[in-house]
């Protein structure tokens, strides 16, 4: 079975562009020199490139968290590079969800509070225990995040970000902080959860491999789009192999 | 300059905020400490400088009359080292600026050098002999009253008016409060004392070779109970009203009560502070450690000792706690110097001026880095005992669990935020439990600081409003026959009036004695309402007396007990009385009878001493006038004017003390309320950053910092109401409550401005904090793990 094709329609969630030029100190950092990429309905992207080829600081841009020095970002027909902090709020609060690499989970909250905790402010929300049991952790859900594996807090980060049914799903690095193992069982998940609901995914890696489960494939390096692939025979996160 | 000191100099910078409200704190109890430390002892030291300088007097005894002689058989009393004597007498001084004649007490001087109770000359010279009409004056009063050295002023002296020439202004041990006898508070315009020349004093009362007052300095060891039952024996036959030891001389007796309330303010207060700031540095610095949990890890992998490690940290207390310490000092001697003008104003010493006690100072100090020391030392330490490597990886996430919400099933109708607050606040409940306390204090110490006024007011209230009934009080020279009233009656603007009759006696049940007075009234007094300690009427029985309640206690007496009652007039017999009440009273010792009952016990015909009358506003002017005329009346007192000085002065020193205390509760406040919400932000960051990106609004995740802030002060103020409470019960303990009585009164006014001020300072770190979390690095925090 194959997502739908990324089809030449209105994407998502568009970069024209964009440049970010951190200041550190004296110095310019230029982290993306003029990248053009763009999310479509439904696929799943893997975005593959070396650390600081500045794959995390476009999904950042992308998602809301961050605004780029230059160039223009779109969401569906909404402009938001000159958005402010608020309203940069209310995009994430209603359109985005994250994982990254260390779950980001808080440590005072059951797996089932922390996911509550974006179903409450969501508008649609799944229920906590539905997002849960998308995950697999329908037996862990009144469990802190203390008393979880890494795999299992993952999967509570990756439940967090698609209980309130978002538009897009941006991952970051999320299998960096696990075993061979568990990293597969998330990327079933994350794959399971774009097929199922349809939700667009993009998934950051340094990881090669991983790519081969991807629609697409957006490589940067030194802050540049080097390629865009399309893998026209995807296999399944159970497949991979690193 | 080495790595190390460079991080410190740099971390410093970086906790700047935190660095400076704890040094603060640690200011605010270090100045509470020195000021309050060094306001009473400066007071003391003045006064024992000028007491040992004039040669304060041991002893004093006032008497009718007797011939110089005497003082010879005194001074061979076993124990006298030297007496000086007098003549002394009540006067009355028709000032023009004064509506009411003024009351004065003159005093001979000797020439030369007196040999006890010497005056200190502030302006002109002392009176020459043989000049009869030269006067000195006290200092407060010719400044109160614009009177000026080389003008002349009016003094109605036994009877005779006479001009007074006035060559100098003088202090005098014996006046440091000038409180005239029977007096509340201190009138510098209304009472003054006047020094004249021996023979001119000695014409003018038929004292020539003779005199009715001494004052008797004893020699070291000497017993003091033993002189004054000689001394009494001795002067019995001339009319010796009972010699007084210098601790009940009215002016050191005032004093000594000031000084001891100043004292008990002084020890209390202080000592809050410094261990508030104690316990603050504690929390803080052992807080400030743990976050550098992972740079000390990596200090020593790469080679560095623990005590290098742990000498750093020492650094970076020390530099806090100095800069504490010597803000604290400065501020301390600057508010120190404000304290003791303020003072100065009341008692009357030559060269008051503030001491810093550096034994105090180095105390307080001290204090504040031992407590700082010990908190980082325990915070280093359990750092220092995890291996390099297992310290340099984040500490393992907090354990949490469910908590009594949880178990109520409260959880899901609270919402993640607000479990949030409450499992965080669970997890570390000492924690929680220390800020609270600190908060707390704060709150206490303000509630302190409202019951002076309180108690204050509530005194007043009972003094002025309930008790006295009177719009003027008139008391006459001596004793007069009933007639006098009437004749009060008679004056323009008199609505009412109403006779009292004052005996001075020295009460005595068993081995215990206090010179009081005993009042007697109306048989329905319309000027005067006693009150139980229920706050109702107390009617006088027909027989027997009535005690301040204080009184019963002092002399260890109830209700049916015959106490002995030793007259100060007449033929000064010893006679017994009953007990049959108590009264609770505000001010002062007495004893209060029926005035028939007094009129029998005493065997005289009926007497009055003072009326009480009501008068009619508009002719005010009028009555005063009329009054002054009267050779037989001492002094007009109107209630209105007691109250309003009252007011004024006890007024501006609750103002000082309150304003003191709101300052430092304040800051103590907001270094409590800052340091925890910075520190719980340093914490915290990552789950606050993270729930920023997952849609939360700023205004979100500060309701889930905040709110954990908000929960210690909300339990901090009850704790808070409650300590003020005892700690007030402690301070009135140790004050003596022979010259007033503050009654233990909080008022709601008072719990609410102790509230609103740490509401307030809350709010405002709150605010402070609230800046830091706008500028949460939502992408920084993500990358790393904690």
């Amino acid at each position: 079975m194959t997502a739908p094709r990324a089809p030449r329609l209105s994407p998502v969630l568009e970069a024209q562009g964009v440049t970010k030029v951190y200041r550190m100190g004296e110095v310019d950092v230029h982290a993306l020199r003029g990248v053009d990429a763009a999310l479509y309905p439904g696929e799943l992207v893997v975005l593959l490139g070396a650390s600081g080829s500045g794959k995390s600081t476009l999904l950042n841009i992308m998602g809301g968290l961050d605004t780029p020095t230059e160039g223009r970002v779109f969401y569906a027909d909404h402009e938001l590079t000159h958005a402010d902090p608020d309203e940069l709020t209310t995009y994430r609060r209603e359109h985005v969800g994250f994982v990254f690499q260390f779950y980001n989970l808080i440590p005072s909250l059951t797996a089932r509070e922390n996911v509550a905790l974006v179903t409450d402010i969501a508008d649609d929300p799944l229920e906590p225990e539905d997002a849960l049991a998308m995950v697999g952790l329908e037996e862990r859900m009144d469990h802190f995040p203390a008393q979880l594996s890494g795999g299992e807090q993952q999967r509570v980060a990756i439940a967090r970000a698609i209980a309130k049914q978002p538009d897009v799903l941006l991952c970051d690095e999320p299998t960096g902080a696990l075993d061979y193992r568990t990293g597969v069982m998330v990327l079933e998940v994350l794959e399971r959860v774009n097929r199922e609901m349809g939700t667009t995914t993009a998934v950051i890696t340094h990881n090669a491999p991983i790519a081969s489960m991807a629609n697409r494939v957006i490589t940067l390096q030194d802050g540049r789009v080097s390629e865009v692939r399309q893998i026209d025979t995807k296999v399944t996160a159970s497949s991979l192999r690193w | 300059m080495s790595p190390l000191d460079r991080k410190l100099i740099r971390d410093l910078s970086r906790l700047r905020g935190q660095v400076l409200t704890i040094a603060l704190v640690v200011a605010s109890g270090i100045a509470a400490f020195i000021a309050m430390r060094g306001n009473y002892h400066s007071l003391t030291a003045a006064r024992d400088a000028f007491y040992a300088r004039t040669r304060f007097a041991d002893v004093f005894v006032h008497l009718e009359r007797a011939p110089r002689s005497v003082a010879a058989d005194l001074e061979a009393i076993p124990g006298v080292a030297r007496v000086h004597t007098r003549i002394s007498a009540g006067a009355m001084m028709p000032l023009e600026n004064q509506s009411e004649p003024v009351r004065a007490q003159v005093m001979s001087v000797s020439p030369g050098r007196s040999p006890l109770n010497e005056l200190e000359l502030m302006q002109g010279r002392m009176v020459e002999p043989h000049h009869a009409d030269e006067a000195v004056l006290l200092h407060s009063f010719a400044v109160a009253n614009e009177i000026e050295v080389g003008t002349e002023v009016p003094a109605v002296i036994n009877g005779v008016w006479r001009q007074l020439r006035v060559v100098g202004t003088a202090l005098s041990p014996e006046y440091v409060m000038a409180i005239g006898a029977g007096d509340m508070t201190q009138d510098p315009a209304r009472f003054g004392v006047v020094w004249m020349s021996e023979d001119a004093l000695s014409a003018g009362f038929d004292m020539d070779g003779a005199f009715n007052d001494a004052a008797l300095q004893l020699q070291p060891g000497a017993s003091l109970d033993q002189v004054i039952d000689r001394a009494d024996r001795m002067l019995a036959p001339y009319g010796g009203l009972g010699a007084i030891p210098r601790a009940k001389q009215l002016s050191n007796y005032v004093l000594d009560g000031e000084l001891l309330q100043i004292q008990s303010m002084a020890k209390v207060v202080p000592a809050i502070f410094l261990a508030v700031a104690a316990l603050l540095l504690n929390v803080v610095l052992s807080r400030l450690v743990h976050l550098q949990r992972p740079e000390i890890a990596t200090l020593k992998a790469v080679g560095y000792s623990d005590r290098e490690v742990g000498l750093h940290f020492f650094k970076l207390v020390a530099v806090i706690g100095l800069t504490g310490g010597m803000l604290g000092v400065g501020l301390g001697v600057w508010m120190g110097g404000g304290l003791v003008n303020l003072y100065g104003e009341y008692f009357k010493f030559p060269n008051l001026r503030f001491v810093l006690d550096f034994g105090a100072a180095g105390t307080a100090v001290g204090i504040s880095l031992l407590a700082a020391g010990v908190g980082a030392f325990g915070a280093v330490r359990r750092v220092m005992v995890l291996p390099p490597a297992e310290a340099m990886r984040p500490a393992a996430p907090a354990r949490y669990r469910q908590s009594l919400v949880d178990l109520l099933g409260l959880a899901r109708v609270l919402g993640p935020s607000l479990q949030m607050i409450v499992r965080e606040l669970e997890r570390r409940p000492l924690r929680t439990l220390g800020s609270s306390v600190a908060i707390a204090a704060s709150v206490g110490l303000m509630v302190v600081g409202g019951w002076y006024q309180d108690g204050l007011d509530a005194l007043m209230y009972t003094q002025f409003h309930e008790v006295m009934r009177e719009d003027v009080m008139v008391t006459f020279t001596e004793p007069r026959p009933q007639r006098a009233v009437r004749e009060l009656m008679h004056l323009p603007g008199v609505l009412d009036a109403e006779g009292q009759r004052h005996l001075a006696v020295r009460f005595r049940a068993g081995h215990r004695s206090r010179e009081a007075s005993i009042i007697g009234y109306h048989e329905r007094p319309k000027m005067r309402a006693l009150r139980d300690k229920w706050g109702r009427i107390a009617p006088l029985p027909p027989e027997g007396v009535v005690l301040t309640e204080i009184l019963g206690e002092i002399l260890d007496v109830s209700i049916g007990d015959t106490i002995t009652v030793e007259l100060r007039e007449g033929s000064r017999p010893t006679k017994e009385l009953r007990v049959v009440g108590f009264v609770d009273e505000g001010f002062g010792l007495a004893g209060h009878m029926q005035a028939s009952a007094l009129h029998a016990f005493v065997g005289e015909e009926p007497m009055v001493t003072s009326g009480l009358l009501r008068v009619d506003p508009a002719e005010q002017a009028k009555l005063d006038r009329s009054l002054k005329r009267m050779p037989y009346v001492v002094a007009v007192t109107r209630r209105s004017d007691i109250f309003e000085r009252f007011r004024e002065q006890s007024g501006q020193m609750i103002a000082t003390m309150t304003f003191l205390i709101t300052l430092f509760a304040a800051t103590i406040t907001v270094g409590v309320v800052y340091n925890n919400a910075r520190i719980s932000l340093s914490m915290r960051a990552r789950d606050l950053a993270s729930l920023r990106v997952l849609g939360f609004r700023r205004r979100e995740i500060s309701t889930i910092l905040l709110g954990e802030m908000a929960v210690q002060v909300l339990l901090a103020l009850p704790m808070g109401l409650w300590f003020g409470g005892v700690l007030i019960h402690g301070i009135a303990s140790t004050v003596d409550p022979e010259t007033y009585r503050l009654p233990i009164i909080i008022t709601a006014r008072t719990h609410a401005y102790a509230a609103t001020v740490a509401i307030a300072a809350s709010a405002l770190s709150a605010l402070l904090v609230r800046r830091k979390l706008d500028k949460l690095d939502l992408i920084g925090v993500l990358k790393t793990r904690e």
